[in-house]
């Protein structure tokens, strides 16, 4: 081929730079219908179709299970239960024996699944699902955290404790101290695409299995595991989830499993989607804490002491409330510091599903109970919650040790806060409420502001490495695979938009391709916000090891020294030479130069040793506050969210689009955790809220009507992280705190403010005209 | 009787013979079709992932394009329709609809599941209203889903459509060509589609649809199916005969009848919406919080009096206003309040092979003031824990000349508070005489706990609708609305 010299690009900026507000790389795909999902894909031949049959016990031994109805039904293929399992039945993470991907004689919650049955269309298989004769032998069943923590306490796995000075000397010597106990509820995940794999034997011991995963490489582990093959024999793909929160972290593994496991069994495709209600049966949740709180403080409100106990409902394994509760108690400081303190967690087996990461992964449970810890400050001072909050935040210079021993060495909240309080009117509106509250007799309105700090990295240190694979093709055209998973996050739009910035091309030139174990190896999970904090940064490392040859290549041929040689917008220059993009690659493929790179990243500095209580668990933290106003129907408990602004720390958002779109999104779902969205179970374990019609999530019009939203501006991560960018998948999430406490302030208002309303989350209006019943009570002396 | 199914996807003609009665819409999309832009996210009409629009005639002969949820739609349901898919939206040069590209520029999608079914539900507004204001789109996006955005995009979006496209040169405004097209559809034969031995039927009168229902006591009445679709999608129910109210433009009328208004079993809350507002302005209110608009469009009151559920919405506003459902076998009809049709949970005072044919509301006389409540743990798309509804008639000197006050979600039946009203009649509308009779309510019923609220809340919240009435005729200043028009609080 002719090498035709390519006119040099004279633009003075790239398009998709990095901190530019793209659109999702998929934007035009998501709204004709042509962005592809799993269940979108088109279908192999022969493909089968799989239903699960559930447990309907929670506890109770299986005496029998008979399946010749099953079998006999029409369509259908094969079934499977345990015993066809070749290799371990387990599909938990951690290994530890107790999540099998089939129960056996022993069943541990409602939905647990017992066998599969594959068809040729899936409503036959639903159909032969429910035919399934089982003879169960009832066992007592734990249902509550009330029942596991009063009975005996059997633990999913070990409790963690973190302790600071001397708790129980500074809670004897306080000037004052308060008791109480909070109940904060579980959450459905409620990803729109419910669970899904398709999986496809290929030769000899391989698999291709494509589902809709957070977690690629541990599908990977899973599979091979159960199917006893070699991880390499098992490539796992997925291009994009339909919404993940956590809820795709763990349980993807076992829709895969079971696909492959029948794939491999009858050599043809299984695809697995299970209904939205066994998707709600089947898979883990946000844990539910009960969390026991003894605080000590002055007469001027400083906090000198708190203890605290979260016990959780895990559910009938381990999964990951390991560190699920590690992570409540690491975020039950908030932004408050604490001089002595004494947390404990408390895993607890129960017979239900179990539950798992979803956004905040702990986190939310924790500053929930720090929140109601300084509300409860406030209401015995008679002070405005806002004012307490204030005193107690962390010192930047003194103050600054937390629970865990880690120094908070970036803190800006006394500042953000201080921005927000001013920016949102927040005296101006509390005095306004207040005349409000007096002229209304049924609807009541209530105000808070609620801070955020919240830690990013894995907490197990190992997992915050990541890889990524970038390709330079001869046109210029670029490909960037890296281990991040994209579930609507934009993950694969803030790498292209680094991996343009890199190459200094526009980035419509750089495609983002399918995340599978094939390309990059030995992934994290896409979780702990962290997705672009690794994976940009691996992305980043590829990209300059490409550019590092090629400046070397064109150092030479220009004949200057490399450090010389600079990426300008669509060319490289040296001097007054410079070429075109694609002519460079071009020139270097001739030239026998490498246009392909790996990149590696881990995060420096952090540390943890969770036996001791000590470390530096977390990189740095991301800042938010928010502002709520509610009003109240205090005949009904109903209530709406009139107005919310929020400003928050996205470092130097990468793109404040996206930024804004997580913040906006995580507010409304952490919103929803504490209010509407309820989790109910009845007396023998089965989950009654178990689809849309009856778990009620945020609608349109349940957004708060007036929502301002505004990134910190000037406001770089301290760290080195990728541009000095701030992670911002889970942190706005507890944003959403502050509807409760307006919601508390509102109820507050009907005993004149006298009594803290201690409002339980999810604050139903059941809930909230409850707690005002209790509050009228009190005030009337009964 | 007709054979074929016809139906218009997009432009093309599609005539299909044999089909299972209960086949849904979005199963032959995706499935069979393999159009699998539409998504399924709980196969029962609750997320609005699934939603397309279609285009029907409506009872004058013009064309209507309704958001509907293909998850719970009954393909058969689609004769003499147009069904329009995301698939349809791209302009013929590819470019994107301006309710596409305003999610685009407003950065309405993230993981974009719920993004086809809220581009259609934004696609339906643009093509039946211009620029509405914020509590019309909140309507509008009700019956949709999103996990990610949290909505203010997509609410953005809803404004923005408007500037990006010129509603009038649409590609789809030029609704007369296709009124056409679906008008030479439209027969007068009974429609008998089905396969494997399970039938269809779709009757174009109302005499055809009696005969049949008469000769088939055993056959499954469907009008929207937002009730008896999840039968099949959830409870995986097999119906032999399926007997569809849809096509029989009689049933699918409102007639002013002088003194009443005569609402057809077939008419949705769509369409019933306007005229029992005009009459009712807080029936209309509680009409707007049923369901939501992809449910409404599709959803018949006749449909929530027939099946008998102890909460549903319509009734205890039907029965607190005093009305009557007429009831058809064959030529045979008979006409009984509202109130005695349902005997017990389960049990209605319909005989095989009757059928409702028409809800008759009596109009309101002087001085008369209706209020319904619906109480839920979310304003839209949600059912009612509790729903109360109150005809109130003050006598000159403020005493209570008449009070009728009935509940849904109290009892196994809707039902009216009895003891409440008994111990009002006759007496002043007074604060006192209210409380005293919040604690009769407690005596009218026992109610049960179950996830929508415990049998306390209930009880609380049922008298505390009293209260709210009682405030809400007696002090207009009293904001007592979180939503909905606050005038309506006052009316
Ligand atoms: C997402 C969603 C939200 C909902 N929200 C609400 C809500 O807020 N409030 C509420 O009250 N309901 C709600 N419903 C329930 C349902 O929409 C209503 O009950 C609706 O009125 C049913 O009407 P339909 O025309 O769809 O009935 P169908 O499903 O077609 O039929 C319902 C029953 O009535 C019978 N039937 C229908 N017409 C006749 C007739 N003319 N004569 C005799 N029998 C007949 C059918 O055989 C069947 O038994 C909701 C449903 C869904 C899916
Ligand atoms: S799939 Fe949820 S409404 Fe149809
Ligand atoms: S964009 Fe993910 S559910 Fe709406």
């Amino acid at each position: 081929m002719p090498d035709a010299a390519l006119p040099v690009p004279t633009i003075s900026a790239i398009d998709g730079a990095v901190h530019s507000p793209r659109p999702h790389e998929s934007a035009h795909k998501h709204v004709s219908g042509e962005a592809v999902y799993i269940d979108d894909i088109a279908e192999p031949a022969g493909l089968l179709h799989v239903a699960l049959g559930l447990s309907a016990k929670a506890h109770a031994r299986v005496t029998a299970l008979d399946l010749s109805r099953v079998r006999a039904a029409p369509g259908v293929a094969v079934v499977v239960t345990a015993a066809d399992v070749p290799g371990v039945n387990d599909i938990g993470y951690m290994g530890k024996g107790d999540e099998p991907l089939f129960a056996s004689d022993l069943v541990q919650h409602v939905g647990q699944p017992l066998f599969a049955v594959a068809a040729h269309t899936r409503d036959q298989a639903r159909r032969a699902a429910a035919l399934a004769d089982v003879t169960y032998e009832d066992l007592p069943a734990i249902l509550t955290i009330a029942a596991a923590r009063d009975g005996e306490r059997t633990l999913v796995t070990a409790p963690m404790t973190l302790t600071v000075g001397d708790s129980a000397a500074a809670l004897a010597e306080a000037p004052r101290r308060l008791d109480g106990r909070l109940a904060v509820g579980g959450q459905e995940h409620f990803y729109l695409e419910s669970q899904i794999a398709l999986a496809i034997p290929g030769e000899d011991e391989e698999v291709l299995v494509h589902v809709s995963t957070q977690h690629p490489t541990e599908v990977q582990h899973i599979v091979a595991h159960i199917l006893h093959v070699p991880n390499g024999a098992v490539t796992v793909e997925v291009r994009r989830m339909g919404g993940g929160f956590g809820g795709k972290e763990t349980q993807a593994n076992l829709f895969a499993a079971c696909a492959a496991l029948i794939a491999k069994k009858t050599g043809r495709a299984a695809k697995l989607r299970p209904d939205r209600d066994d998707d709600f049966q089947i898979t883990g949740k946000r844990h539910d804490f009960e969390i026991d709180y003894a605080v000590g403080f002055t007469d001027e409100g400083l906090v000198t002491g708190v203890e605290m106990l979260f016990a959780a409902r895990a559910g009938y394994a381990a999964d990951l409330s390991g560190p699920v509760t590690d992570r409540a108690l690491f975020h039950a400081d908030n932004c408050y510091h604490y001089p002595a303190a004494r947390l404990e967690s408390l895993p607890l087996k129960t017979n239900t599903v179990s539950n798992t990461a979803f956004r905040g992964f702990g986190g939310p449970q924790g500053m929930v109970a720090a929140e109601r810890v300084i509300d409860e400050i406030a209401f015995a001072l008679g002070a405005d919650p806002l004012t307490i909050r204030k005193r107690n935040f962390y010192g930047v210079e003194d103050r600054n040790l937390t629970p865990y021993h880690q120094i908070v060495a970036d803190n800006i909240i006394p500042e953000l806060v201080a921005e927000l309080e001013a920016d949102c009117g927040y005296w101006e509106r509390r005095a306004a409420i207040r005349a409000h509250n007096a002229r209304s007799r049924i609807l009541k309105k209530g105000l808070a502001l609620t801070p955020v700090k919240f830690g990013i990295s894995f907490t197990a240190t190992h997992y915050n490495q990541a890889g990524a694979l970038v390709h330079v093709y001869t046109d210029g055209s670029v490909q960037v695979n890296h281990g991040g998973t994209e579930m609507g996050q934009g993950l694969h739009t803030k790498v292209a938009q680094i991996v343009a910035e890199e190459f200094q091309i526009d980035i419509a030139q750089v495609r983002p391709t399918a995340t599978t174990t094939g390309k990059v190896p030995n992934t994290s999970a896409t979780a702990a916000s962290s997705g672009t904090d690794l994976n940009g940064k691996a992305a980043q490392n590829a990209a300059r090891a490409i550019k590092e040859r090629l400046a070397a290549f064109a150092a030479e041929r220009w004949g200057v020294a490399a450090d010389a040689v600079v990426f300008a917008p669509g060319r490289i220059q040296a001097g007054d030479q410079s070429m075109s993009f694609p002519e460079l690659v071009r020139a270097a493929y001739m030239a026998r130069v490498q246009l392909s790179a790996t990149g590696f990243y881990k995060t420096p500095k952090i540390h943890w040793d969770r036996a001791a209580g000590r470390g530096t668990p977390f990189f740095y933290y991301a800042y938010g506050a928010a502002c709520s106003e509610v009003t109240v129907d205090t005949l009904t408990g109903e209530y709406v969210v009139d107005r919310v602004d929020i400003l928050h720390d996205c470092g130097r958002s990468l793109n404040p689009a996206i930024d804004k779109g997580q913040i906006e999104g995580g507010f409304v779902q952490g919103m929803g955790w504490l209010t509407m969205e309820e989790l109910w179970w009845d007396g023998q374990g089965r989950l009654r809220t178990h689809a849309p019609s009856t778990y009620k999530i945020p609608a349109c019009g349940d957004r708060p009507r007036v929502f301002n939203v505004r990134l910190l501006d000037n406001a770089p991560n301290r760290e080195d992280s990728v541009f000095r960018s701030k992670a911002v998948g889970e942190p706005p999430f507890m944003l959403g705190m502050s509807v409760l406490h307006a919601l508390s302030d509102a109820v507050a208002s009907v005993a004149d403010h006298r009594f803290c309303p201690q409002l339980d989350a999810p604050a139903t209006p059941e809930r909230v005209l409850a707690t005002i019943g209790r509050l009228r009570a009190r005030a009337a002396g009964v | 009787m007709r054979e074929s199914l016809r139906f218009y996807l997009g432009d093309e003609l599609r005539e299909i013979r044999d089909v299972d009665p209960t086949l849904t819409v979005l199963d032959w999309l995706r499935l069979d079709q393999r159009r699998t832009g539409t998504k399924e996210g709980c196969a029962e009409g609750d997320c609005g992932a699934c939603t397309v629009v279609v285009g029907r005639l409506d009872s004058d002969g013009a064309l209507r394009y309704e958001a509907v949820n293909a998850c719970i739609r009954f393909l058969a349901t689609l004769d003499g329709c147009q069904l329009l898919t995301v698939e349809h939206l791209r302009g013929p040069d590819g470019a994107l609809h301006p309710a596409q590209q305003a999610m685009v520029d407003c950065h309405g999608s993230q993981c974009g599941f719920c993004t086809p079914g809220f581009v259609l539900s934004l696609f339906a507004l643009y093509l039946n209203e211009d620029r509405p204001g914020s509590e019309r789109i909140n309507d509008a996006l009700a019956g949709n889903l999103c996990r990610c955005t949290g909505y203010e995009p997509i609410v953005q979006a809803a404004r923005r459509m408007y500037e990006l496209g010129d509603r009038a040169a649409d590609r789809f405004a030029d609704r007369a060509a296709t009124a056409a097209r679906l008008a030479a559809l439209a027969d007068a034969d009974c429609l008998s589609v089905g396969a494997a031995g399970r039938r269809f039927l779709a009757p174009a009168t109302a005499d055809q649809f009696a005969d049949l229902y008469a000769a088939n006591p055993d056959a499954t009445i469907v009008a929207g199916a937002t009730d008896v679709g999840l039968w099949v999608t959830k409870f995986q129910r097999v119906l032999a005969t399926v007997l569809y109210t849809g096509r029989v433009q009689e049933l699918r009328r409102v007639v002013d009848r002088g003194d009443a208004l005569e609402i057809g079993a077939g008419v949705t809350y769509r369409d019933a919406a306007a005229p029992i507002a005009a009459l009712y302005p807080d029936f209309g209110e509680l009409i707007r919080r049923i369901g939501a608009e992809q449910v409404r469009n599709v959803g018949t009151i006749g449909g929530n009096i027939a099946n008998g559920s102890p909460i549903g919405d319509s009734p205890p506003a039907l029965i607190a206003l005093g009305a009557s459902i007429r009831l058809r076998r064959g030529s045979e009809r008979r006409v009984l309040p509202l109130e005695d049709f349902f005997l017990a949970y389960g049990q209605q005072d319909r005989r095989p092979g009757e059928f409702v044919e028409a809800i008759l509301l009596p109009k309101p006389q002087p001085g008369e003031r209706f209020r319904a409540y619906k109480i839920a743990k979310r304003f839209d798309q949600d059912i009612s824990a509790v729903c109360g509804a109150f005809r109130l008639r003050l006598d000159a000197d403020g005493r209570v000349a008449d009070l009728r006050a009935a509940f849904g979600g109290m009892a196994g039946t809707p039902k009216r508070a009895s003891g409440t009203e008994a111990a009002l009649i006759g007496l002043p509308w007074t604060e006192a005489n209210v409380r005293a009779a919040m604690t009769a309510l407690r005596g009218d019923f026992t109610p049960l706990s179950d996830w929508r609220a415990s049998a306390a809340y209930r009880s609380e919240v049922a008298a505390n609708l009293l209260l709210k009435l009682y405030v809400e005729t007696t002090d207009p200043d009293a904001d007592t609305r979180l939503v909905g028009d606050r005038r309506l609080a006052h009316a």
